[in-house]
């Protein structure tokens, strides 16, 4: 097997003497969409918050290419190359639509504040390319024509849609979207599955946490499933569905 | 567009002198200059990085002391002087800013509060060096190659053009790769840490920066006045300074040019009401904070978008 882009090791999260997540392990390889399920409070969201440094690991270790990246803060993981959509879309209200692509280009370029200050020559090279390629990914993800708007009037839709256009700005290693579907109608959902299997074809890795069985099953090459912190099974969307553990989990005994 | 408005603003200020005789209200002019330097690194600070200092009267007297005592006692000529206050006071607001920013929560009102009283102090005790109560005299005047800077005119487009330069600086560090960071990590500090900015560092950068700023117009007051005591860099400053950011409004540059002058002039102004005029000022302080919340230049501006979408 090549070489996963992200290993979890035995790795646990606790809240005041709650285990979040206990002895988790697993193994994420390139270009596949895995998709995290389990019902409310097993820990999904948790797992993401724990992979990108906002709460951090009580015992384990978390390997990205193979290096540890345990105890680093959240925007040294992101600038490594993972980056993350929010349950709620969380996106730069203050800011306009073009300006939220254009700061998740934050981790892949260097002007700082004197060069900002002094608008040199190096910088205003930096801020058009900067500029372009941001235009290029609103046009990718159909949001051109809003470029303008302030973030805060666009659809919720379209405000997923930005979010993940601001995640894959700087080009990262791994996705992790927390939720993508949640609050779109079933029209919705399916543009939403769409854009992110368009995201694979392009090779992209994406790590997957939804509710909705329908677009899980749809999209993903491999579940992983969690109850009460635990990895309760691990496999093709088709054995997850007859697992009978995950059954029971899901809809009781 | 950026670019044309500093235009226009410049035009209008330095022609401004032409109109104005009385050297009082240039005197109150030059007070404003200074007063644009502080607003401007103290929203930057207030409105981009979601921090607010009460110690920005601190970082001001500091220049203003550096400045007295390093050109008068000790002989240093002026100009690298002013640098060298700013460089020692962005240092002290490194060593503040480190600690308290690395929290979250508002820690460095509390901070910047205490190191304001003890600066304050230190000022008074401190009379062997400072001169105390009393104050210190005899600050050199300003003058570059022979040219003394001697009467409130030239002073006046001395800080005037020190102050447009500041206030290009600001303008062009927000539309910054910075600026942008800073406005992402003002509005969802957990979302810019996961979309690769380093939010603390970015936090006691600005607030570095808005610290030397004050400095370097504490220094300009110096050499200009030519006298200082302790009573300027009091609390109370700090708390003016503050004002004057939230009636411009917050996170608009512009809208500091305005408070900074507005509120520098406006006690000036009000001497015809004479001994009201403490009254029509908290008045005035009162009815703009609480019917333009955002402060006064973001509400002319949506005002004005407003009535422009109308029409078409």
């Amino acid at each position: 097997m090549t070489q996963p882009v992200l290993e979890a090791r035995e790795i646990t999260v606790r809240f005041e003497g709650l285990e979040a997540l206990s002895r988790l392990s697993f193994a994420i390889g390139p270009q596949r969409i895995v998709s995290i399920i389990g019902p409310n409070g097993a820990g999904k969201t948790t797992l993401l918050n724990a992979i990108t440094g906002v709460y951090p690991l009580h015992a384990g270790e978390i390997l990205f290419q193979g290096k540890p990246i345990t105890g680093l803060k959240p925007f040294q993981i992101a600038s490594l190359g993972i980056t993350r959509s929010f349950q709620q879309a969380q996106i730069f209200m203050n800011m306009t639509v073009l300006e939220n692509v254009m700061v998740g280009m934050h981790s892949r370029t260097t002007s700082g504040f004197i060069k900002g200050m002094l608008r040199l020559t190096s910088e205003r090279k930096e801020e058009g390319m900067i500029r372009k390629k941001s235009h290029d990914i609103l046009s990718i993800y159909g949001l051109l024509s809003k470029a303008g708007d302030m973030a805060g009037h666009i659809c919720i839709l379209d405000q997923r849609r930005l979010e993940i256009a601001r995640a894959m700005a700087c080009r990262p290693e791994i996705l992790l979207l927390d939720e993508p579907a949640a609050g779109l109608t079933i029209r919705e959902m399916e543009e939403m599955g769409d854009l992110i299997l368009g995201l694979k074809a392009n090779g992209q890795t994406i790590v997957l946490v939804e509710h909705n069985m329908r677009l899980v099953m749809a999209i993903s090459d491999t579940l992983i499933v969690l109850h009460h912190g635990i990895k309760i099974g691990e496999g093709l969307p088709e054995d997850i569905q007859k697992n009978r553990q995950v059954i029971e989990a899901y809809l009781g005994k | 567009m950026k670019n044309l408005q500093i235009c226009v603003f410049s035009l209008v200020v330095f022609a401004l002198p032409l109109a104005v005789s009385n050297n009082y209200y240039l005197m109150a002019l030059n007070i404003a200059a200074l007063n644009v330097m502080i607003v401007i690194g103290l929203n930057l600070l207030m409105g981009y990085a979601g921090q607010i200092s009460l110690g920005h009267a601190a970082f001001f007297g500091l220049g203003a002391y550096l400045s007295a005592i390093i050109t008068t006692t000790y002989g240093f000529p002026a100009w690298p002087t002013i640098l060298g206050a700013m460089a020692i006071t962005a240092g002290i607001a490194y060593t503040i800013g480190i600690p308290t920013l690395k929290l979250e929560g508002h820690y460095l009102v509390m901070a910047t509060l205490g190191f304001n009283v003890i600066v304050y102090i230190i000022m008074i005790q401190l009379s062997a060096v400072t001169g105390g109560p009393s104050g210190f005299a005899g600050i050199p005047r300003l003058q570059v190659w022979g040219f003394a800077f001697d009467s409130d005119r030239k002073i006046y487009y001395l800080f005037w053009a020190v102050s447009i330069s500041v206030l290009t600086l600001s303008l062009n560090l927000i539309q910054s790769r910075a600026g942008r960071a800073m406005a992402a990590l003002s509005h969802n500090e957990i979302a810019a840490r996961c979309t690769g900015i380093d939010t603390e560092t970015y936090k006691v950068k600005i607030f570095v920066i808005s610290a030397a700023m004050a400095s370097l117009a504490g220094s300009l007051y110096a050499h200009y006045i030519s006298f200082i005591s302790p009573g300027s860099f009091s609390i109370f400053f700090s708390l003016q300074a503050v004002t004057m950011v939230l009636v411009g409004g917050m996170g608009s540059l512009w809208g500091s040019v305005f408070g900074a002058i507005l509120l520098t002039l406006l006690p000036e102004i009000l001497h015809g009401v004479k001994e009201y005029n403490v009254l029509v000022y908290g008045f005035i302080l009162m009815a703009v904070l609480m019917f333009f919340p955002k402060g006064l230049v973001p509400a002319i501006t949506s005002f004005g978008t407003a009535a422009i979408r109308k029409k078409t």
